[in-house]
């Protein structure tokens, strides 16, 4: 028996058909290696399928427009913003860059592979021609000279930037309430988080508001919100993507990340974005394999295709503090790829609970050396003071919302002389245990799995007042940063929360620079999840037959 | 008579206080280190050495001085010569309109990030094996974290725990003037960091603006060991770190534009006592000469207060000299130790030599000061042509290198060095021309000694064609052919000239043999003119002293 999703409400949002909100026609034919039984309406769904292959092929074939793409994505995006509230700037040309999309097909020039495709940007990464506030009223209204090296080559490769979306002030936080602007809501359960920092990105990509997404993770800012929102999120390990132009939270342990609908869409994202950068010098000279090419959307389940794969999962991940269900989910989880074909043993990692600490110690030492730049005096809201260090102080206060003040305050005291050893230099040596408890198990498996998170999405204002069990809830994820190693999220479930259910998300973990491999693991993963569609009600009816 | 350039450092005893200052600020001429001064070559100089023992106008001030010792350390800055800043690929020049050679990485902007300029480390380790140093092979940079608007990114990338090279010397010869010496003095550290920005401040207080142009550029700060005890030794030490840079190519070392920029520690303790007196730092150094001054000032103003039982009066500060009213005042006292709140930079990874890389570095080394003036030392030139030979203050150092090239076509090293540091480097100095740009070669000025060696040509002769190779060039075979300047050897064309003399001066033959032997002059000036200077001195003076002499 396949593994099925645990929670029997996800019938309750079984999709009736498959479809986009394209023709079936168009999806039928840039589909080609699927079988015709999964685009007919069924008791089941279907998995997700890749939607930057299909709007690429529908374009070169003709049988769509971009500017048609980009208006109901745009129209999607209008409907929903004012519940979700993830987008802080929507760009304005949009649907011209669209039409040039088109005329460029029609004129026959080569278009690129995300030529068409429109993408969400986290705000703490720059935009040219769109403000770049990082969340934070320090930035209000600031757009940057360049775009971020990610961004570029976005562009270069057709990408059409939809917008600006929310996040919690410079990547501190969990739930994206910490963003000074605005909160976002979870698509899934407006009245829950989305996860964060990136929880504007998230919530975008599961309430199809754009195609795909770019988030940022520190500490798990990607794939705590994917795992809240039910979408596909990747971490890349350190190194992968160029972090010029990504506002610097914890240098680090920063990374560009991906959101995606579908396995096959963040590796496409990926790709894009990933290799070296002569602007970034910790950006990897590491040959960038090409993630797309693995994709293979036939039936995998019968073949054992993952067969021979040594799975660990982290004992330590499954235990007090973990909400129950989520456990269950996992072990579902740990099953089907057991079904798949892999060996599927527990690992210990007796170092894992000591990343937390070490995490927020590392992370608000080099944030409080990073924030420093904001002094009022080049850009941002400067006050109106009499002498400088009235000016510096006014404008911070103004500027940084209390999360930020508080780290900002944390990792100037753990820098400071005298507790530097106590705490900065101690992160640090916890920092290399990890790194090596890691390096040893990922030497021993193939790919280390856990929860995402220790719950599902909680409601907004639960965690707000009590940062401590925030800060809890990212134990699954700085592990990974702490160790620079990649990890993907994708959606393995549901629990009971909302109206429909709650996604859960499955992390895998990889070894350094081995992201195909966790894209071909997560692909079959999720190519063989049955039973289960992660979209959200909200935006469900969109895609109704 | 031959003059000389030298160096400008100007030094005065240790003077209490200012109205000593200014006395002594008239008897001797003050002149910053971009002047120079003329003084004879030929004469061992010991006058500015009277003059500084005449100007002292209190024995017992002095004798107080006796019994304190100042301390002295040094930490320098030097701004590196390379194409583009530290982390950006913005270039500097020294001068440009403000905030026009900027990008968004030096102006620290949200997102950017620093990419290490390798010649840096280069530069770097030329530096460290100069001044002997060890290099850390592995080494790191750090973020040194301060708020100043000149500072775009609230902290300064620079190295803390392992600079790139550590404990090193460097050797100077005092100048002769000022009673000479070798000194030996430690270097600490050396290591990388960049450079901040300009404030420019409004004339009426109100604003101020800031200039980034200079913000990224990167410098290496040299610190000293505190092995100085006076002003012209700690002027020395930044004059020899100088010519090392020079030499190196590392930096044009210009103060005045801030390319090599001093701080200076100074305490005193009385003699004997091996606890370190309170240092207090002395900035706004922009010369060679003021730093000489401003130290032997404040080693005066500390030494008067220790005698005054005031001890207390000198407290932990910053003090700014005064170049106008010369001394130093208060600039800002230190509230307790600042905390820069180190930690390693996460946006470089680390630096790591390899021993090839440092060994080729190494193998590449210019000859540097201290080895020049060795070597001309052992030629057995003296401390005074080895100090101006080796150590012209000139940025491009070519005056070794023409003497140099000059001695390696077999001239007389020590006439050479004659030659050079009078009558060439007089002519350098009223014409305003650096060495490579006269016209005379060192093949020619090695043929011009030889010539007059091997009695060719007369010294005075030699002299003229000299002015003319410098101005106007050719080869001193060829300007002795065309002008027919070949010295006349010969005893009976003298002696033909000599009669000649003789019998149109009888009167003045006959005052001579009357006792008036002064004459002798005189007549030797006829025949000089009478050969058209090419008579051999020599022989024309034997020649006519035999007839003078004779029918006496």
């Amino acid at each position: 028996m396949l593994s099925a999703v645990q929670n029997p409400r996800f019938y309750l949002f079984k999709r009736r058909s498959p479809l986009h909100f394209y023709s079936s026609k168009a999806l039928l034919s840039s589909q080609s290696v699927t079988g015709p039984e999964h685009h007919q309406c069924s008791a089941s769904t279907s998995p997700p399928q890749s939607q930057i292959l299909t709007i690429h092929k529908s374009l070169l074939s003709g049988q769509i427009k971009a500017v048609d793409v980009a208006e109901k994505y745009l129209s999607r995006l209008r409907r929903t913003n004012s519940l979700l509230q993830s987008f802080l700037h929507v760009s304005d040309s949009v649907l011209q860059q669209a039409e040039d999309v088109d005329s460029r097909i029609e004129r026959g020039d080569d278009v690129g592979p995300l030529a068409g495709i429109l993408v969400g940007v986290k705000d703490n990464i720059c935009t040219l021609d769109m403000p770049s506030t990082a969340g934070s009223r320090i930035l209000e209204n600031y757009t940057p000279a360049f775009d971020a090296t990610a961004v570029k080559r976005l562009k270069d490769g057709g990408a059409i930037i939809v917008g600006k979306t929310n996040m919690d002030e410079f990547g501190m936080g969990s739930t994206t309430e910490g963003s000074a602007f605005q909160v976002t809501t979870n698509p899934w359960d407006v009245s829950r988080v989305p996860g964060g920092s990136s929880g504007g990105s998230a919530a975008a990509v599961s309430a199809r508001q754009c195609v795909v997404s770019l988030g940022s993770d520190t500490g798990g800012s990607v794939r705590q919100p994917a795992s809240f929102c039910g979408v596909v999120g990747l971490k890349p390990t350190y190194g992968r993507v160029s972090r010029y132009g990504l506002m610097a939270y914890a240098s680090s342990l920063d990374v560009i990340g991906c959101f995606g609908s579908s396995v096959a869409d963040t590796a496409i994202l990926l790709h894009a974005i990933s290799g070296h950068d002569r602007l970034d010098a910790t950006s990897s000279k590491q040959e960038v394999p090409d993630f797309r090419s693995q994709f293979d959307f036939s039936n995998l389940l019968e073949s054992k295709p993952l067969k021979g794969l040594r799975v660990g999962v982290i004992r330590e991940t499954l235990d007090d503090g973990v909400d129950g269900a989520v456990i269950s989910s996992i072990r579902t989880a740990a099953s089907h790829l057991e079904e798949l074909g892999c060996s599927v043993t527990e690992v210990s990692m007796p170092s894992f609970s000591l990343g937390l600490p070490a995490y927020y110690i590392l992370a608000s030492s080099e944030s409080s050396s990073n924030l420093s730049r904001y002094d009022g005096i080049r850009y941002g809201n400067p006050v109106v003071a009499d002498e400088l260090n009235s000016l510096y102080g006014d404008s911070r206060a103004k500027g940084f919302g209390s999360e930020v003040k508080m780290r900002i305050l944390m990792g100037t005291y753990a820098l400071s002389a005298g507790y530097y050893d106590a705490y900065y230099k101690r992160a640090q040596q916890v920092r290399t245990i990890i790194q090596k408890s890691f390096k040893k198990a990922l030497d021993e498996n193939d790919i280390l799995i856990s929860p995402a998170a220790p719950s599902a999405a909680y409601k907004i204002g639960e965690k707000k007042n009590d940062p401590l069990a925030m800060y809890a809830g990212d134990i699954m994820t700085v592990n990974v940063n702490l160790a620079g190693v990649p990890a993907l999220v994708l959606p393995c479930g549901f629990v009971e929360g909302g109206p429909v259910g709650l996604p859960v998300g499955l992390q895998m973990i990889g070894a350094a620079f081995d992201e195909q491999k966790l894209l071909k693991i997560g692909h079959i993963f999720e190519q063989t999840l049955q039973g289960c569609s992660f979209l959200p009600p909200l935006v469900a009816d969109d895609f109704a037959c | 008579m031959a003059s000389v350039l030298f160096r400008g450092i100007q030094t005065h005893p240790f003077l209490l206080y200012r109205s000593a200052l200014f006395t002594t600020k008239k008897a001797v001429p003050y002149c910053r280190m971009e002047c120079t001064q003329v003084q004879t070559a030929t004469q061992d100089n010991p006058k500015s050495q009277t003059k500084i023992s005449s100007t002292n106008p209190n024995k017992t001030l002095n004798k107080l001085m006796e019994n304190y010792e100042a301390i002295i350390g040094i930490e320098t800055h030097v701004q590196l010569s390379t194409l583009t800043k530290a982390f950006c690929n913005c270039p500097y020049n020294y001068g440009s309109q403000p905030n026009t050679s900027i990008c968004p990485i030096c102006m620290g902007l949200p997102g950017t990030l620093p990419v290490l300029n390798s010649k840096i480390i280069e530069f770097a380790v030329k530096v460290g094996l100069a001044l002997n140093c060890n290099l850390s092979l592995n080494s790191k940079f750090d973020r040194k974290q301060y708020f100043y608007p000149d500072l775009p990114k609230g902290y300064q990338i620079s190295q803390f725990d392992v600079p790139i090279a550590s404990g090193g010397f460097i050797d100077l010869d005092l100048p002769v003037e000022f009673g000479g010496g070798h000194r030996r003095f430690g270097i600490t550290r050396v290591h990388m960091e960049e450079d901040a920005g300009k404030l420019l401040h409004a004339g009426e207080g109100s604003y101020s603006q800031v200039d980034l142009n200079r913000a990224g550029v990167p410098l290496l700060e040299i610190v000293s060991e505190p092995d100085m005890r006076s002003g012209i030794e700690a002027a020395e030490y930044a004059a020899e770190l100088q010519r090392l840079v020079r030499y190196l190519g590392v930096s044009n070392g210009n103060m005045q534009e801030g390319s090599l920029r001093c701080d200076v520690n100074v305490s005193v303790r009385p003699i004997g006592q091996s606890e370190f007196g309170t240092k207090v730092e002395v900035k706004n150094l922009n010369s060679f000469s003021s730093m000489n001054r401003a130290i032997d000032y404040e080693i005066s103003r500390q030494v008067a207060l220790h005698s005054q039982g005031q001890c207390d009066q000198i407290v932990q500060e910053t003090r700014l000299w005064e170049e106008g009213a010369q001394r130093t005042v208060t600039m800002r006292k230190k509230e307790g130790l600042s905390d820069y709140r180190y930690f390693p930079e996460p946006d470089l990874p680390e630096v790591i030599l390899s021993q090839e890389y440092v060994d080729n570095i190494r193998n590449s080394l210019p000859e540097l000061p201290e080895k020049k003036r060795r070597r001309y030392e052992k030629m057995g030139l003296s401390m005074q042509d080895v100090l101006f030979l080796a150590n012209d203050l000139n940025e491009t150092y070519q005056v070794a290198a023409f003497f140099d090239a000059t001695i390696g076509k077999d001239a007389d090293v020590k006439l050479a060095a004659n030659w050079i540091m009078g009558d060439i480097a007089a002519y350098m100095k009223n014409e305003r021309v650096s060495v490579d740009e006269i016209k005379l070669t060192p093949e020619e000025l090695a043929e011009l000694i030889s010539s007059i060696k091997g009695g060719t040509i007369s010294g005075k002769i030699g002299k003229e064609i000299l002015f003319e190779l410098m101005s106007k060039g050719g080869t001193v075979k060829g300007l002795i052919e065309e002008k027919d300047l070949v010295q006349i050897v010969d005893p009976v064309e003298v002696e033909k000239m000599v009669d000649k003399v003789l019998s149109e001066n009888p009167k003045q033959l006959q005052q001579y043999r009357g006792g008036k032997t002064k004459l002798q002059g005189f007549f030797a000036g006829q025949v000089m003119k009478a050969s058209k200077g090419k008579a051999n001195p020599a022989l024309l003076n034997k020649i006519l002293l035999e007839k003078l002499n004779d029918k006496s």
